[in-house]
């Protein structure tokens, strides 16, 4: 690909926040045509070089050129002049207007008495045509999922006619399907010469769409290679900065063998909510972690809230060590010991303003009610033993929660349930949207946590993950429990999308 | 010393002492306190005792905001306990019984709790959203202020009743009192036990704190609760300095008084974080600012413009734009603009910082 014309050539790039260098003489390269990946644990720099590019940030040092011309950008407004256009994870459209007024926001065809609405709709289709997206433009734009969502925000870029366009994690929220899609669409534009700047924490996906890759690491550049010049081992080396495969040294759970004698820590028959999951069965014993794979909307996460209490169940019943319990509220869970950490890590866990420490000891403290304070001591104990023994970075107990990676966000989490002292945690997706490094790390944990007789609810769209840490493993699919088998060796992810397809083609 | 100066009170505190300052300026005698009898005289001991009622609603305002409320109630609030008590007062064979008092202070002030309570059901339980489920009590409050005192403006003579406002205590006005123990009560309920951090929880993630099993429903119906007792308590003090049960006038308009205080104080009106001392600052900008204006002869007519210069003032001060633009005045060279650090950045700063 490096014959093509070079579109963004950014060099010698450093940004030094108050006593930190965020990026540190950094070159990077874009090409037209290209889909480049930009590869680096959280924090190694890479949504900084985007902040840069997108004219965020401005830079302390350096160069940066677009089509061979040195700009400098002041705002957004100029790399967007530019032609440099970007895609966020969280997609900044707004909800409540049509999908045309959104793609064509500020562009609206002007008509005789104001817009002429008709052909600004009219404009609007050819857009979203072009990208194989076919939504009514006068439809309103919440109405449509995430991933359409995404595709329109692609075509708002397109209309202003942008050389470069940034994803920024697009993916994180899309099944798979979805994820086709938008891939779907990446290559189209790549086609019509369109630079596209993909950031993914998916290596799978990476190696699936991109022609080219950057690594960086704590704020420098590691290298650029071509997508089939560098394994994948190489490749998380590389971002790790060590040779080791953290993933790899997790043996697999699944020979873990569990006395299903007794009576489970939760029995649930029949349980089930409507327009959510359809009735189910499921038991969780001592030491055992459940995995739950299918796709997203099979009802996995939808079974778990009715479980936890967050959503109310309309039939079925639940047993907590044999015993009859209702759980119709976090509330009552939380009494049975039982700890439900949310997939919506933004919206559903964290306590942005409070610090890590309110953070994590707001589970003791919510149990206890608002008479007993936790004091100070108690606090600071529990705080600096699961910093340490989750290894929460940066280390210190009275940073805002917002102001943490993703993956460290998690982990306080995880310590918020942990300090609870849960015999039942359920996990959904504990692990989406967070570096390798703090992924190896809560899996490990959540495996010496079973092992030493937590029961535990895992939920993952990586099936790998699910593999590799449950004993049992429950496939789902359509609102339904469509199997559930005891895990083993030699039994690999194509066998769970086998299952899920053949049902899928009936 | 720069920790004081990043202190979100350093601009609330800056504006109340420019106000004094102001009015040293304008009239020397402002700060000059004076003895008679044993008891204290001056300006500022008048915005001392003046300022009791605000400050018991603002603070009571301070807790529901946190909480992502507001409570429009409570102006129509004081004038029903108001109300109460010097109803039961005046049918009272001995008004100047310490216990008659007593029991109608007792009893107003019950009502009041029942009433901020009703205010927290409407919240909590219903889910009206609480500018609407405020606003049935204040426009119906003092409706029922006047079916209370049979549509009359109840007066009373009851010495003790007329102590709270009117009397002193170690030279001091008792009013002043009222104050300090409110502050004091609410203070240590807030910090000393964990009402406080799961109040900012409920604030700013109200979804996430459910989750976490914090009993939100609860904490919201009870922070109403405590605004609504705080405003009969104010309603009280209102009554007992004109002795009079005007249910009208009583506390009317305060909730904008209490809210600009909780604002000018530096809580968020998105709710979460809050301060109760900023409240405590904001009600004494507040307080000032209505003193000087009578000293300063601004006709009553055009009053609110002059609080509103102040208020606007106040508030640029403390928008972060605008405080991003005048440092970026003061430091020529581009600043950058202020970012939201991510995780390495912060672990960096913070290992240096400890290194």
């Amino acid at each position: 690909m490096s014959e093509n014309a070079v579109v963004v050539e950014m060099r010698d790039i450093s940004i030094e926040f108050p006593g930190v260098k965020a990026l540190d003489d950094v070159d990077f390269t874009l090409r037209s045509g290209e889909i480049h990946s930009l590869l680096g644990e959280n924090g190694a720099g890479k949504a900084t070089l985007i902040k840069a590019l997108t004219g965020v940030y401005s830079i302390d040092s350096g160069t940066i050129r677009v089509s061979g011309t040195e700009r400098t950008f002041a705002g957004t407004a100029d790399a967007q002049t530019a032609g440099i256009a970007t895609v966020y994870q969280e997609i900044n459209l707004c909800t409540n207007l049509t999908v045309g007024e959104n793609v064509m926001l500020g562009h609206e065809v002007p008509g005789r008495f104001g817009i002429n609405w008709r052909a600004t709709h009219a404009k609007a289709t050819t857009y979203l045509r072009q990208l194989g997206v076919d939504v009514d433009p006068r439809s309103q734009l919440a109405s449509h999922s995430l991933a359409i969502q995404q595709l329109i925000a692609i075509s708002r870029a397109m209309v202003v006619d942008c050389r470069v366009l940034v994803l920024d994690e697009p993916t994180s929220s899309l099944d798979r399907s979805e994820v086709e899609q938008l891939f779907a669409v990446m290559r189209r534009l790549r086609s019509r010469n369109v630079a596209i700047l993909f950031v993914s924490h998916f290596l799978d996906q990476v190696y699936e769409i991109s022609d080219q890759m950057t690594v960086l690491r704590n704020g420098k550049l590691v290298g650029e290679y071509q997508v089939g010049e560098l394994s994948r081992s190489e490749l998380i080396s590389k971002m790790l900065g060590r040779e080791l495969d953290e993933l790899e040294s997790i043996a697999r759970n699944a020979s873990r063998t569990i006395d299903r004698t007794g009576n489970p820590i939760l029995k649930v028959t029949g349980l089930g909510r409507k327009g959510g999951i359809e009735p189910t069965d499921l038991d969780v014993y001592d030491g055992e972690i459940v995995g739950f794979a299918g796709l997203l909307g099979s009802g996995r996460t939808e079974l778990v809230r009715v479980i936890y209490g967050a959503d109310r169940s309309d039939h079925g019943a639940i047993e907590v060590r044999g015993k009859s319990v209702r759980l119709s509220t976090p509330r009552h869970s939380s009494d049975h010991k039982i700890a439900f950490s949310s997939e919506d890590r933004r919206a559903e866990g964290i306590i942005g303003d409070l610090t890590v420490a309110e953070n994590i000891v707001l589970g003791i403290q919510a149990k206890r009610g608002w008479l007993r304070r936790v004091s100070k001591a108690q606090s600071d104990e529990v705080v600096a033993h699961y910093i340490e023994s989750l290894d929460i970075r940066p280390a210190s107990p009275h940073i805002l929660m917002s102001n943490l990676s993703g993956g460290n966000q998690q982990k306080v989490l995880l310590a918020r349930w942990l300090a609870t002292t849960p015999q039942l945690l359920i996990l959904d997706e504990p692990t989406r949207g967070i570096d390798i490094g703090a992924k190896a790390e809560i899996q490990r944990e959540i495996a010496k946590l079973a092992a030493a007789g937590l029961g535990v609810i895992f939920i993952s769209s990586e099936l790998d993950e699910v593999l590799r840490l449950s004993q049992r493993v429950v496939v789902l699919r359509d609102r339904r429990k469509i199997a559930e088998f005891d895990n083993h060796e030699n039994f690999d992810i194509d066998d769970i999308v086998a299952l899920i397809a053949k049902e899928g083609a009936a | 010393m720069t920790r004081f100066f990043r202190s979100r009170l350093v601009w609330p505190m800056g504006a109340l002492v420019a106000l004094v300052l102001l009015n040293t300026i304008s009239r020397p005698s402002f700060l000059s306190i004076s003895v008679k009898n044993g008891q204290l005289y001056g300006s500022i001991i008048d915005i001392l005792r003046d300022s009791a009622p605000l400050m018991l609603v603002a603070l009571g305002m301070t807790l529901v905001i946190a909480t992502r409320g507001i409570d429009l109630s409570v102006g129509a609030v004081m004038a029903i306990s108001g109300a109460v008590a010097l109803q039961f007062i005046s049918k009272s064979t001995s008004p100047n019984r310490v216990g008659t008092v007593l029991i109608a202070i007792g009893i107003g002030v019950f009502i009041t709790l029942l009433l901020g309570l009703w205010n927290g059901f409407l919240v909590a339980v219903v889910g009206i959203q609480p500018i609407i489920a405020t606003l049935v009590l204040m426009l119906g409050g003092r409706g029922i202020a006047l079916l209370i005192t049979g549509g009359f403006i109840t007066t009373i003579t009851s010495s003790p009743y007329a102590q709270m406002a009117q009397g002193h205590l170690l030279g001091l006005p008792l009013a002043f009192f009222f104050s300090v123990g409110a502050i004091a009560i609410v203070g240590l309920l807030v910090r000393r036990t964990a009402l406080g951090v799961l109040t900012e929880s409920v604030g700013i993630n109200p979804s996430a704190s459910r989750l976490a099993g914090v009993r939100s429903r609860g904490i919201i119906w009870s922070i109403y609760g405590i605004s609504g007792l705080l405003a009969g308590l104010a309603g009280i003090l209102y009554s007992s300095n004109i002795m009079a049960a005007d249910s009208n006038n009583a506390g009317f308009l305060i909730e904008l008084d209490a809210i600009l205080a909780v604002v000018l104080g530096g809580t968020s009106l998105r709710g979460g974080k809050f301060t109760l001392s900023g409240t405590v600052i904001g009600v004494f900008i507040i307080q000032t600012l209505t003193s000087t204006i009578t000293f300063l002869g601004v006709p009553p007519a055009v009053t609110p413009v002059f609080k509103a210069l102040v208020v606007i003032l106040v508030c640029l001060s403390q928008s972060s734009r605008v405080r991003q633009y005048l440092g970026r005045i003061r430091h020529l060279r581009a600043a950058k603009p202020p970012i939201r650090l991510s995780g390495l950045e912060t672990e960096v700063l913070a290992e240096r910082k400890s290194g």
